[in-house]
């Protein structure tokens, strides 16, 4: 049987034309796919059964004993850390909330050490959005900035952006322009009409160059900047101010390099005063299916996107205090819940130590390097696959998963709602 | 050699992401990139490893190629290879340095650590 306009669950674009076949509740081939997508659809070595750590080994246990004990690591915590949440659904992170809440704990998402920085530049400064679809079916000019698209979207060029036919881009990639500014020639970059080369840890200087030029005082900036000539600035400046619907997909380019979110908070003000002169839009590409979806749902339900802090009784948000990185690094948590991500291949050496010397359990399908030090693992389903759900993709696009085959495991939120059930059972005793 | 190294995505690294004990993901994060002149001018053409160093750690990397990048600069895809040489400081916005790490870049006879052997190194 093939089942078709399943969702992917792999990156932000969330493409919803994937053709699944499923032979006797198993899938046999994945059609349409790009190669991350198809490599998470068709699976890999699973998870068997939850595990518990006895004398620093691993042992097989039952769903309720690995329940009942992650209960207890959670409820002895004084100031437990909630962490992931970007590949499960909005309803797995529901349950996380409340969970947090009943604890006092932290509820980051892996955003933090991705787009953290472009959320907290939003904040700031507000953002010129729009749909993926409006860019596909509008835009002549597709800027990527600091983001790679080809290795880490790979069909983002053709369903949404540079490649795609839309209504008044009946031509796609011909009736586009495609400039890729970056510090090392990627294969995004290598597609372009144009490919500018900047300086790492230099991209506020040239932004701010952009913006200057645009506002009609380019004569004031001196003959080169960061090691870029005025003259390519100004050449760059026109491409934009000459689009008919200009789009900036940005990256962790931006993010993680020098002046994070103030690398962001200036693209920002770039686009919006780019829309004196003509109609520009600016979006992050968001890189875990969900990581959107689970801002929203935290924002929504606390008032924050990320690094959200219980333990006050209210929400609490400090990015810098209370953000997962730094309650690792000052030792600021003592457990750690783990869902649906891979802190130990994920985060600085510092932190991945932190966090191995705490009680940490793990919610997920696959192992991975944080099972390494895990003291409890539940397996659970794989969210988009085998329980369905709701995604938002990285324009803010909320999504239906679909279930595609039966699975023995539960899903996150059946284990989310276990371990809080077994918590509020601690909690009553006491 | 100084360098400046950066992290991010790549394909191979992105399609063993949900596999990640698989031998696809390990050797693709465990390698560090560098321009075919810095290469070269390091003598890895007979199969050395590379020793990097930064203000935060190190660690044992195979070599590779990356004709898109320009002399001076490293890439290694984003794993836990990578975040040996990161530090911990977020600028009080919880981001740590990613990209743009100043690192010391050495040709090893070192062997690349196992993913267990690294994971436990420390602890």
């Amino acid at each position: 049987m093939e089942i078709e306009d399943v969702l992917c669950t792999f990156c932000g674009c969330l493409c919803d034309d994937i053709r699944v076949e499923v032979k006797e509740g198993r899938i046999e081939k994945v059609r349409g796919a790009c190669r991350l997508g198809s490599s998470k659809i068709m699976g890999h070595n699973r998870i068997k059964s939850p595990m518990i750590r006895v004398n620093g080994t691993l042992k097989e246990t039952s769903y309720e004993d690995a329940y009942r004990k992650a209960a207890e690591i959670l409820v002895s915590a004084k100031h437990p850390l909630l962490y992931g949440w970007a590949s499960t659904t909005c309803e797995a992170l529901k349950k996380g909330i409340l969970l947090a809440e009943e604890i006092g704990g932290v509820v980051d998402t892996t955003a933090t050490v991705c787009h953290g920085p472009s959320i907290i530049g939003i904040e700031e400064k507000g953002l010129v959005g729009s749909t993926l679809g409006q860019i596909k079916n509008r835009a002549d000019l597709i800027v990527f900035w600091g983001c790679n698209p080809s290795e880490a979207h790979p069909r983002h060029t053709l369903r949404y952006s540079s490649n795609a036919c839309g209504r008044f881009t009946p031509d796609g990639r011909k009736g586009r322009k495609v400039l890729v500014i970056d510090v090392r020639e990627t294969r995004t970059a290598r597609n372009a009409d144009r490919f500018l080369r900047i300086q790492p840890g230099t991209d506020y200087e040239i932004i701010s160059a952009l913006r200057m030029i645009i506002g009609g005082k380019a004569e004031s900036l001196p003959e080169n900047i960061a090691g870029v000539s005025r003259k390519e600035l100004i050449e760059i400046a026109e491409m934009m101010k000459s689009a008919k619907f200009g789009a900036i997909f940005f990256g962790l380019g931006l993010t993680h390099s020098r002046g994070r979110y103030k690398n962001v908070d200036n693209a920002l003000s770039l686009v919006s005063e780019l829309n004196s002169h003509t109609k520009f839009v600016i979006m992050a590409m968001r890189g875990h299916y969900n990581v959107t979806g689970v801002g929203q749902v935290l924002a929504w339900s606390s008032g924050y996107p990320m690094a959200v802090d219980y333990a006050r009784g209210a929400p609490y948000y400090n990015p810098g205090e209370t953000s997962c990185c730094d309650l690792l690094s000052r030792r600021d948590v003592d457990a750690a819940l783990i869902i649906a991500s891979d802190p130990a291949s994920n985060l600085p050496r510092g932190c991945v130590e932190a966090l191995a010397e705490m009680p940490v359990i793990q919610i997920d399908p696959f192992e991975n390097p944080t099972t390494l030090f895990a003291d409890v693992v539940i397996p659970s389903a794989i969210a988009g696959i085998e329980a369905e759900g709701t995604a938002y993709r990285m324009d803010g696009l909320s999504l239906r998963l679909r279930k595609l085959v039966d699975t023995e495991h539960p899903s996150d939120v059946e284990i989310l709602q276990a371990i809080l059930d077994n918590v509020r059972r601690l909690r009553d005793d006491n | 050699m100084k360098a400046v190294m950066i992290s991010g995505r790549t394909l191979a690294q992105g399609a063993g992401c949900e596999d990640k004990m698989s031998p696809l993901y390990i050797n693709e994060v465990s390698c560090c990139y560098l321009s075919e002149e810095d290469y070269r001018a390091l003598g890895l053409s007979d199969g050395k490893n590379l020793l990097l160093t930064s203000p935060h750690g190190s660690a044992v990397l195979r070599a590779g190629v990356d004709r898109g990048l320009p002399q001076g600069m490293v890439f290694i895809p984003m794993g836990p290879w990578a975040n040996m040489l990161i530090g911990t400081d977020t600028k009080g916005c919880g981001m740590p340095g990613f990209k743009g790490v100043e690192v010391e870049v050495t040709p090893t006879d070192e062997k690349v650590l196992d993913i267990r052997e690294l994971i436990s190194r420390g602890r």
